[in-house]
């Protein structure tokens, strides 16, 4: 048995089934296409209730985020990002979820070290890096004199 | 005194004797295929205590006593138990076995551990070191998601490739004597890596090794597939058990008629959306202690190997580019004192 690692590597491929992208393709653009319909359902209802078109934005998100940690804490998110896939993380959804799943996983090592510390091992790089480019983006239009 | 038979295998003179054995698993376990080979199955995967490392402690602890109640003794008349699971610090070990009072030594063999620590307890016992020792070895979905994956509640797909660890746990009471099922021999598995990094195909990693261990013990003993009834793995899952095969075969052996893998028969592979199959120290212990060895005892099977798969991962030394090192241990069993394969 005398395998280089690129050999054996071309064997495992052969072996390894990849993802059902035809099932998860179709999935995720359904589901998360109803999660949007959704936030636009309710920009619709909370324009109709009075608010501004930036407030009711903001709600939505406020909404979705509420109801994406409400599903994680009722240990329903998973089941349905299971079948979601994308569908369900690349919303806002998505990151409500990464932050209040491990918010509950680690509450068992206690508020500050657990839940504190850990609530950011999925999520955090998503705010450092955001954070920076959006520092970066606005640097750029400054000194280009963009805005 | 145990004799070492070509350059990997080491075969005892006075085969130790596994005396009683017991398996418990959880909820999951209890719905698949093999739900009566368990002692105990506790639907409640807390086990009744407050976290899960806590949980996987005491499904440890109620399986070792299970063990020694099936053998009618007690913790005071066990000499040393050798344990180990898939937690850092070994914990679901020592805090599992704490109360117990037992001599412990700590081993850490990833899923390779329930052969790994039927083969240290053999060769002590061999040695005369030890006249009574306990081999147990756990794992818990829960607490394995948390230390090496994602929370449980993250929304995630898993892929297809991907094993899920099985929350349960076995031990055997081992001693010298004449019923079977013996321990007639051991292979002591080399450190195996071609090179796969992801962790979602633990399948594909463990494979060389197991492939490795195996051929290492035909060669030594001389003997091959044909001349076992059954030639069992840990949790090769349905990637590696293919590869493992045809591995195997490039060496000129095959295995196909003899072969089962516990990762492919404690789940049922179409309904419990298990994808690869089940993976775990659990798993192959809860197999062996509550499936196989009670099998060999009733003389249903005479020549069996036992080959349990560990793939050595850290998720911090992967993040840092290493691919994940892999070992397997095997352990030949058989109905019979004397005689058989070596």
């Amino acid at each position: 048995m005398a395998f280089t690692p690129e050999e054996y590597n071309k064997m495992s491929q052969k072996a390894s089934p990849n993802s059902k992208s035809y099932k998860n393709i179709p999935m995720a653009f359904l589901i998360g296409g109803l999660v949007c319909a959704l936030g636009q359902g309710l920009m619709i209802l909370y324009q109709n209730a009075g608010l501004e078109k930036d407030t009711a934005s903001t709600a939505v998100s406020v909404s979705l985020v509420f109801l994406s940690v409400l599903l994680t804490g009722l240990n329903v998110y998973d089941n349905i990002a299971k079948v979601a896939g994308a569908g369900t993380l690349v919303p806002i959804t998505g990151f409500a979820n990464a932050m209040a799943s491990p918010a509950l996983e680690f509450k068992s090592e206690g508020f500050i070290l657990g839940l504190g510390a850990k609530m950011f091992i999925i999520a955090g790089p998503v705010i450092v890096y955001g954070i920076s480019a959006s520092i970066l983006y606005g640097l750029i239009i400054y000194l280009f004199r963009l805005y | 005194m145990a004799q070492r038979k070509g350059k990997y295998t080491i075969v005892f003179d006075d085969p130790p004797m596994i005396k009683s054995s017991a398996a418990i698993g959880s909820k999951k376990e209890a719905q698949g295929p093999l739900k009566h080979i368990f002692d105990v199955i506790n639907e409640d995967s807390y086990f009744g205590q407050a976290t899960w490392e806590k949980a996987e402690s005491r499904m440890q602890q109620d399986t070792v006593t299970k063990a020694l109640e099936k053998g009618q003794l007690s913790a005071s008349q066990v000499d040393c138990v050798f344990a180990g699971d898939l937690l850092n610090q070994c914990v679901g070990s020592t805090y599992g076995l704490r109360d117990l009072g037992m001599p412990f030594v700590g081993l850490y063999g990833a899923c390779s551990t329930m052969a790994e620590s039927l083969m240290v307890c053999s060769v002590f016992l061999e040695a005369g070191a030890i006249q009574r020792g306990v081999a147990v070895t756990s794992s818990h979905f829960c607490t394995a998601e948390r230390q090496y994956r994602f929370p449980l509640e993250y929304g995630g797909q898993r892929t297809p490739t991907a094993q899920w660890t099985a929350t349960a746990s076995g031990a055997a009471v081992l001693e010298k004597g004449d019923c079977p099922p013996f321990i007639r021999a051991c292979t002591v598995g080399t450190i195996e890596d071609l090179g796969v990094t992801d962790a979602n195909n633990m399948g594909a990693a463990m494979a060389p090794a197991a492939a490795m261990t195996i051929k290492h013990f035909f060669e030594d003993t001389k003997t091959n597939g044909d001349n076992y009834d059954l030639i069992i793995t840990g949790d090769l899952g349905k990637v590696g058990t293919r590869l493992l095969r045809e591995l195997l075969l490039q060496d000129g052996y095959n295995i196909e008629h003899a072969h089962t893998d516990c990762g492919l028969i404690l789940y049922d592979m179409d309904k419990q959306d298990v994808h690869a199959g089940a993976s775990g120290c659990g798993c192959s212990a809860s197999v062996m202690c509550g499936h196989f060895i009670p099998l060999i005892k009733s003389g249903k099977l005479n020549n069996v190997l036992f080959v349990a798969t560990g793939a050595l991962l850290s998720p911090t030394v992967v993040q840092q580019g290493e691919s994940i090192a892999c070992i397997a241990h095997l352990i030949y069993l058989s109905s019979q004192k004397e005689g058989g394969r070596v």
